[in-house]
């Protein structure tokens, strides 16, 4: 089975946000770097692209033949999705594990795990 | 006839489905499969006779229905794991029998991605055999509402993944539980009234402990269970609740009370002294006569450092004030957290009678009464209330 895991940041400490950032210990800083390498090199794994902070993010709808935009990520920005990656795993437990190793999850944010259809 | 073919049903639904499930690999196509194994069982055993070993016949024939079935429909051949199955007449009955894999199936159920609402009708319904229109009755929910939960849990079991096994090690300490807790939350469901839940959940706690052996807390669950429901008949007066203290104990179940203390025995053997295993030892306690109350109120100290449940320090309350007297009771329920607990209130209510403080008592019981739900607790409070003003007067 493949599962999409998306990386909701939630309230996780970034570096973007460099006063946050600053609140983790040097060793929480460093273990944060050393699980995600960790992760995108687990076998099965295919690592997401890094995508920009959900602020940056424009919504597009369609009305009545008009495209219409609004700033910001579709849900809330705290709920948007922060980062993502592939695993192909045996089953759903595998990939709850994976993703209960994402510092995000244990950091103020969560994981969210979705299989992939394949047609 | 009949009765014989209800008994086998029963005995063998879960066994038979969960072997189907094992072997197709989709929950739907097995249960459509067992249902149609059943079926043609009622029609062909009156007539034939009830084959040697009936629960391999029901696979055999459920099976092989399903493989008809996937054949004629190339598709969703294509999706399941069943291409290589041989082919095998219905009622030559291979000699071999089946694995049991009702904990594979009882693990799948009660994954921590279902809902804990969906764990509790998916066992009561693959396992339990019940349909979904009396899991819907059992759990007072219009019947639809039942039938969507089902199918949901099922298609995403599929969708997602969910593994038809049993954990490994480093995940069964947290699956375990999980599993123990879908079973009291049926049992519970039943102790407030609707027994066929409580049988429905004696039956998977024995089922449970026949699969696992060697885990103290299936053993401390099983005890629990039996020993509180041996008391169900005296538990009801017309309706009425009757406290512990005045129950007639010649309507308790003795036998049941002597299984309760043989399995409770076992899990003490294993070095259980988990929650379940604790809360079955106060049970035991609570079927002596007379109560060991000091020993009780250790126990439930015990159970509150393991759940850290403001709830047991309030029936910890209650023992330390058989053993030491009200005011001690009083003493620690005044430090339990939970002001909008009816039985807070209630248990005041009894220590501060008992202490001579009956406007108090009456406050306390009052406010006991603004809480409660349920009728049989309501009216046991007006009675205990109306005790009160009998004993003192009318209230001013």
């Amino acid at each position: 089975m493949k599962y999409m895991l998306l990386i909701h940041q939630g309230d996780t400490p970034t570096p973007r946000s460099p006063e946050a950032w600053a609140s983790l210990s040097e060793d929480e800083r460093k273990a944060v770097y050393a699980d995600y390498q960790a992760i995108n090199q687990t076998p099965g794994v295919t690592p997401g692209l890094g995508l920009g902070a959900p602020e940056t993010a424009t919504t597009v709808r369609v009305q009545n033949g008009k495209t219409l935009t609004t700033d910001g990520p579709f849900v809330e920005i705290k709920e948007a999705v922060g980062g993502y990656l592939l695993f192909e795993a045996d089953d759903l437990d595998a990939a709850i594990e994976l993703a209960a190793r994402i510092p995000a999850a244990r950091l103020g944010g969560a994981i969210e795990v979705r299989p992939i259809v394949e047609w | 006839m009949v009765a014989i073919l209800e008994q086998v049903f029963r005995d063998q639904w879960g066994r038979v489905l969960a072997a189907l499930i094992g072997f197709l690999g989709d929950f739907e196509l097995a249960e459509e499969a067992a249902q149609e194994a059943f079926a043609i069982a009622a029609e062909r055993w009156p007539r034939d006779g009830v084959p040697s070993n009936p629960a391999t016949w029901l696979v055999t024939t459920g099976r092989n229905r399903a493989v008809d079935r996937i054949r004629r429909d190339r598709t969703l051949a294509a999706k399941t794991r069943m291409l290589q199955v041989p082919e095998q007449a219905e009622d030559r009955v291979s000699p071999t029998t089946f694995p049991d894999e009702r904990l594979e199936l009882i693990f799948t159920c009660c994954h921590p991605a279902l809902a804990v609402d969906a764990q509790v009708a998916l066992v009561l319904r693959t396992l339990g055999g019940l349909t979904t229109v009396q899991i819907a009755h059992a759990f007072l929910v219009p019947e639809p509402t039942m039938a969507q939960r089902l199918v949901r849990a099922k298609r995403k079991i599929k969708a997602a993944g969910i593994p038809f096994r049993v954990p490994p090690e480093r995940l069964l300490p947290d699956r375990l539980l999980a599993v123990l807790a879908v079973v009291y939350l049926i049992f519970n469901e039943g102790y407030g009234g609707r027994g066929e839940l409580a049988a429905e959940a004696l039956l998977l706690g024995r089922a449970l402990a026949e699969l696992m052996p060697d885990e103290p807390e299936v053993h401390g669950l099983l005890a629990m269970m039996l020993l509180l429901d041996a008391r169900r008949d005296a538990r009801f007066h017309n309706n009425e609740i009757v406290v512990l203290a005045d129950q007639d104990r010649s309507l308790w179940d003795e036998s049941q009370i002597a299984d309760g203390r043989i399995v409770l025995d076992r899990a003490l053997a294993l070095r259980g002294r988990g929650p379940y295993v604790v809360q079955a030892a106060i049970a035991s306690l609570h079927a002596d006569e007379p109560r060991d109350w000091p020993q009780i109120a250790a126990l439930y100290g015990e159970l509150a450092r393991i759940t850290d449940s403001p709830v047991v320090e309030l029936s910890r309350a209650v023992a330390v004030a058989e053993a030491d007297g009200p005011q001690r009771g009083l003493d620690i329920v005044d430090h339990v957290p939970l002001e909008d607990y009816h039985y807070l209130h209630s248990t005041r209510g009894e220590l501060l009678r008992r202490l001579g403080r009956p406007d108090e008592a009456r406050d306390a019981y009052r406010r006991a009464l603004a809480l409660v739900h349920d009728d049989a607790e309501r009216r046991l409070l007006e009675r205990r209330l109306a005790e009160l003003d009998t004993a003192t007067g009318p209230a001013r």
